[in-house]
């Protein structure tokens, strides 16, 4: 009621008459001080110098860029590279001169199958070339899922996911399940794919020393110390182990059972990543696990990629469905990238039937690889590195010169007189300064299917006479 | 108050009083733009929309948990039920109880070209989205509003398919190699040089994958020491590549030159964080068309910019390239600007040639590309059919295949663009970006509206892409059609008058600006004179 309202005010304005003075007098300070504190500018330490716009603008004028890319010399190593003319089949032609090929992944000679060629014809006749999407939108083909189903199928999991590049497979896996905080113990010799992956992670890596159980168990029982001492933290900290069932870099193979065991001794998960060993290892191509005789359900997730063996484009991952179906929403490289072209999926799932038709070639590449190996082991002036069974090898200068440049050099000029005896091989690449751990200069050697006697003979040969040649 | 439609003149401050140049000037044609205001009822319903959701989620969470509702998520192993959990369950709380209500609009299977018409394989579930079956029947001719296919090379006839089938027959599909050992063929080199013609540049790169070409080469260009000056809204590749190359990322608002500028300021004069050691250089990160808004940059402006502050710029042209432009050579030529000026031009082949990968082209760039790309080193390099499609698909814009159809295409994209997105307009739909986008997303606002929309499309034979968090902005959820030069004006027209039908039954027509329909006035050919090449 307007007058209860008037009778307080009333109420109020007599208290303000009796109040004593010093407390009017300390309020109306006290008012003023907020109002001025209130209206003052914010203290910010960044600003205690001001610059005016004068020494502004000079600041701006002086400043000077580096060039965006730092100028290249015209015969930098890396910058010719060899043209192919022609399929990179089993017979390629590089510069222009004939060769025989060992120096391309083809380890199934499926590069050249007609019946790949004809799938992939029949398929680009049905869909066109690109997909025009990604897999959310639009882009998921009656192929894809069949590649999928029949990759898993094939590894015998439960699910398998595809990316449209080799590169991108490892590298968006790791970072799915991996996140800020988790800690990931990973092989000194991992390829670079598995690098960028662990740096798209930003979780706490530990490198162990390449194959080394010993050192990974060391690292383990320290992790597992830390973990008594904050048991909380311990509750939400995932831990996992990433290896390579045959090391690109190296040409040797994990010991898989002693991880296996770690693994459950430890509880960290265990990714693997299989680009060089499916259709190579095992009895049926299943790749690492089918030739230790380990159950596939043990290995969290196993990455390949299609490029190898498959002789297609692209990568999977496979594994249970509680592990796999995440990637669907959360792979950077499948959801926000368009989606394997149809052709290429189509010779993908080709490929798999002639794998599994014909389980015997994998026996027969692993004869030629023991073959390749014993002939290559006693090259003077050259060390062969890798196991008996890998399709690619590597030769190392037995004793190097002290710099990598005039290794590379040398190397290369083996290479080199190779081509000329027509017999294709290649340099192993890597980027020097981005590697963590760099591989020592190699030349590559790749085993494929389609290789003669005649041509591992020829190979022989021929390094041979390049390295009395050039190799003093 | 809401924002009109309004000319994008911007006076940067600094540049108009160091030098008289008139921003007006920079924009040889009327660049129109509009984000209407979301209408303050529907941002509080969907709000609201949102929040009985989670409240539902959290209950049926609860049920599932006492196993009171059978659960059909996957489980862990017996066997390592004690490892730390792989998935922590807040994490997936959205995928679980929003997403998965509409997951059938996303992850469509096709079973033909995605061309203007497609064919769809029918699925149904029947346990609410958690699994889906193949009823075996297949949805045939409905209109493709999803797809990236703004010229309309995705096409199993024609010259593209066949130079393609050739050099499947010829060369295999795969390569096993890479650039740098022996995966380096002929025709990608040739491919090389022809994307150098047709942006008008001195070299150009091409990688397998679009999202790699960013991941892998802005680590590359930048790295300690350097800034990075990315847009708010810039694809995941941008993000990841900036990130991974180590530098310092700040962040301005999307399309907002003030807010540029301001950051290159701020950051020459006051140098690196902390230590104040000027910077070694600064690259500007943007793109051609943000798909999820569909605007365009303001490249005039964001290149006076650079060349004042001496910065570098890296333009994405993954939805403009091949689509905008009176030639279709991109964002740098529907502005008619020079592109020397573009330091770092990349695009993708996805889009609008039908094929897929990426590349990166510019002046005196490419020999260090060469040798120190991730991509050129460790990834295999491109299949050679996918090759053989980019080479003739951009030949054919060109002109270089002695017919005017690339010509034709680009001017009949286009055109469709201005006639769908006017006639979206006069009905009363919210839609964002600018004029000539041919991505043009239209706002639904509401999380059920999402499902409803994609489904009912679906129901009448059209195909469209729905969008929502995290994608979006939680409340600005959308769907988003892609032009084709391959629509033809019946198509477009059966497509207009079903949206219309859509929107009026779920009531999405929500903009306060109605439109009077203009006068059918034929599509301006003025516009696109011919330019000689």
């Amino acid at each position: 009621m307007a007058s209860g309202q008037q009778w307080v005010l009333v109420e109020m304005v007599q208290a303000f008459y009796e109040a004593p003075a010093y407390h009017l007098i300390l309020e109306g300070i006290l008012i003023l001080w907020i109002i001025r504190l209130l209206f003052s500018k914010t203290y910010k330490l960044h600003e205690t110098y001001k610059l005016t716009e004068k020494e502004k603008e000079d600041l701006i004028e002086e400043w000077q860029p580096e060039p965006l890319v730092p100028p290249v010399s015209k015969d930098h190593p890396s910058l010719n590279y060899d043209i192919v003319t022609g399929p990179p089949s089993h017979k390629i032609i590089i510069n222009g001169k004939e060769c025989t090929n060992f120096a391309s992944f083809n380890f199934l000679g499926l590069l050249d199958n007609e019946r790949v060629k004809q799938k992939a014809l029949a398929s680009l006749k049905k869909y066109g070339v690109g997909t025009c999407g990604p897999r959310g939108f639009y882009g998921t083909f009656d192929v894809h899922l069949e590649l999928e189903s029949r990759l898993a199928r094939f590894m015998k999991t439960e699910e398998a996911i595809i990316y449209s590049y080799g590169f991108a497979t490892i590298a968006s896996a790791i970072p799915a399940y991996s996140k800020r905080g988790d800690i990931i113990f990973v092989d000194e010799a991992a390829c670079f794919s598995i690098q960028k992956g662990l740096q798209a992670s930003r979780s706490f890596i530990k490198y162990f020393k390449h194959n080394d159980m010993e050192d990974l168990e060391r690292l383990l029982k320290e992790q597992e110390l830390e973990d008594q001492r904050n048991p909380r933290k311990a509750r939400v900290t995932r831990k996992f182990i990433v290896v390579e069932g045959l090391y690109i870099n190296t040409a040797d193979i994990c010991p898989l059972p002693e991880l296996v065991e770690l693994k459950y001794k430890y509880k960290v998960r265990i990714f693997l990543e299989e680009s060089l060993s499916f259709g190579v290892l095992g009895e049926h191509g299943r790749g690492v696990t089918e030739h230790y005789g380990v159950n596939i359900d043990d290995i969290d997730l196993i990455s390949a990629n299609m490029e190898n063996a498959v002789a297609s484009i692209g990568g999977f991952c496979c594994g249970r469905s509680f592990v796999i179906d995440h990637q669907r929403l959360s792979g950077q490289g499948y959801c926000f990238s368009a989606s394997l072209p149809p052709m290429l999926a189509a010779a993908a799932i080709e490929a798999l039937n002639i794998m599994e038709e014909d389980p015997d070639i994998f026996a027969v590449l692993r004869k030629k690889c023991k073959h390749v190996y014993k002939a290559l082991q006693g090259t003077p002036g050259l060390k062969l590195v890798g196991v008996p069974f890998a399709p690619a090898l590597h030769l190392q200068l037995e004793r190097s010169s002290g710099s990598r440049d005039s290794d590379m050099q040398l190397l290369r000029s083996l290479v080199d007189y190779c081509l000329e005896g027509q017999v294709a091989l290649t340099l192993a690449r890597y980027l020097e300064k981005e590697e963590r751990f760099l591989p020592p200069p190699s030349i590559r050697v790749v085993v494929t299917i389609e290789q003669t006697e005649e041509d591992i003979q020829k190979l022989v040969s021929c390094i041979q006479e390049a390295v009395s040649a050039n190799l003093k | 108050e809401c924002t009109d439609f309004h000319q994008h003149i911007q006076l940067l401050p600094y540049l108009a009083v160091k030098s008289s140049l008139c921003v007006t000037r920079l924009y040889s044609r009327p660049f129109i733009e509009s984000f209407e205001e979301t209408p303050m009822l529907v941002a509080v319903l969907t709000y609201m929309g949102y929040g009985i959701l989670t409240i539902f989620g959290y209950l049926r969470d609860f049920l599932r948990h006492w196993k009171i509702e059978r659960c059909h998520i996957a489980r862990e192993r017996e066997v390592q039920k004690d490892f730390v959990p792989l998935y922590q369950d807040f994490e997936n709380f959205y995928t679980r109880n929003l997403y998965m209500r509409i997951r059938d609009n996303w992850n469509r299977p096709i079973c033909s070209v995605p061309g203007a018409k497609m064919d769809l394989m029918e699925r149904a579930s029947h346990d609410y989205n958690w699994t889906f079956e193949y009823t075996g029947r297949v949805v045939q001719d409905v209109i493709n509003l999803g797809s990236y296919n703004y010229l309309g090379f995705a096409e199993n006839t024609g010259p593209c398919a066949d130079s393609a089938a050739e050099v499947t027959m010829k060369y295999g599909v795969g390569v096993a190699s890479t650039r740098q050992e022996t995966g380096n063929l002929d025709r990608h080199e040739e491919m090389e040089k022809l994307v150098a013609k047709f942006l008008g540049v001195e070299s150009a790169m091409a990688f397998g994958m679009g999202f790699a070409t960013n991941s892998m080469n802005i680590p590359a260009l930048a790295g300690k020491g350097c800034l990075i000056l990315s847009d708010e809204l810039n694809h995941a590749s941008l993000v990841l590549g900036a990130r991974l190359s180590g530098s310092i990322i700040r962040v301005f608002k999307h399309n907002n030159m003030q807010s540029l500028e301001k950051l290159l300021r701020e950051a020459i004069v006051h140098g690196q964080p902390r230590t104040h050691r000027p910077w070694k250089k600064i690259l500007i990160v943007v793109e051609g068309i943000y798909s999820m808004e569909g605007s365009i940059v303001h490249l005039p402006e964001v290149i006076a910019l650079k060349k004042h502050y001496r910065a570098y710029l890296y333009l994405d042209e993954a939805h403009s390239i091949g689509a905008l432009g009176p030639r279709g050579r991109g964002v740098v030529d529907y502005f008619g600007l020079d592109p020397c000026d573009v330091d770092v031009m990349m695009g993708t082949f996805t889009k609008s040639f039908g094929a897929a990968g990426g590349y990166i082209a510019g002046k005196r760039l490419i020999e260090y590309l060469r040798s120190h790309s991730h991509s050129a080193v460790y990834a295999t390099s491109m299949s050679p059919p996918v090759v053989e499609q980019i080479i003739t698909s951009m030949k054919c814009i060109m002109g270089e295949d002695g017919t005017a159809i690339g010509r034709e295409r680009v001017r009949q994209l286009a055109e469709n663009t201005v006639y769908f997105r006017k006639r979206l307009r006069e009905m009363g739909f919210i839609i964002y970006g600018n004029n000539d986008s041919p991505v043009i997303p239209m706002m639904l606002y509401m999380p059920a509206k999402i499902g409803a929309f994609g489904r009912e499309m679906l129901k009448r034979n059209i195909g469209v892409v729905v969008v929502g968090f995290p994608a979006t902005p939680i409340i600005e959820s959308r769907a988003r059609f892609c032009i084709s030069a391959a629509h033809t004006k019946d198509m477009l027209n059966r497509a207009l008058s079903v949206i219309s039908e859509v929107g009026d039954l779920l009531q999405l027509k929500y903009s306060r600006h109605r439109i009077q329909p203009s006068l059918a006035r034929p599509f301006d050919d003025n516009v696109y004179e011919d330019i000689d090449d």
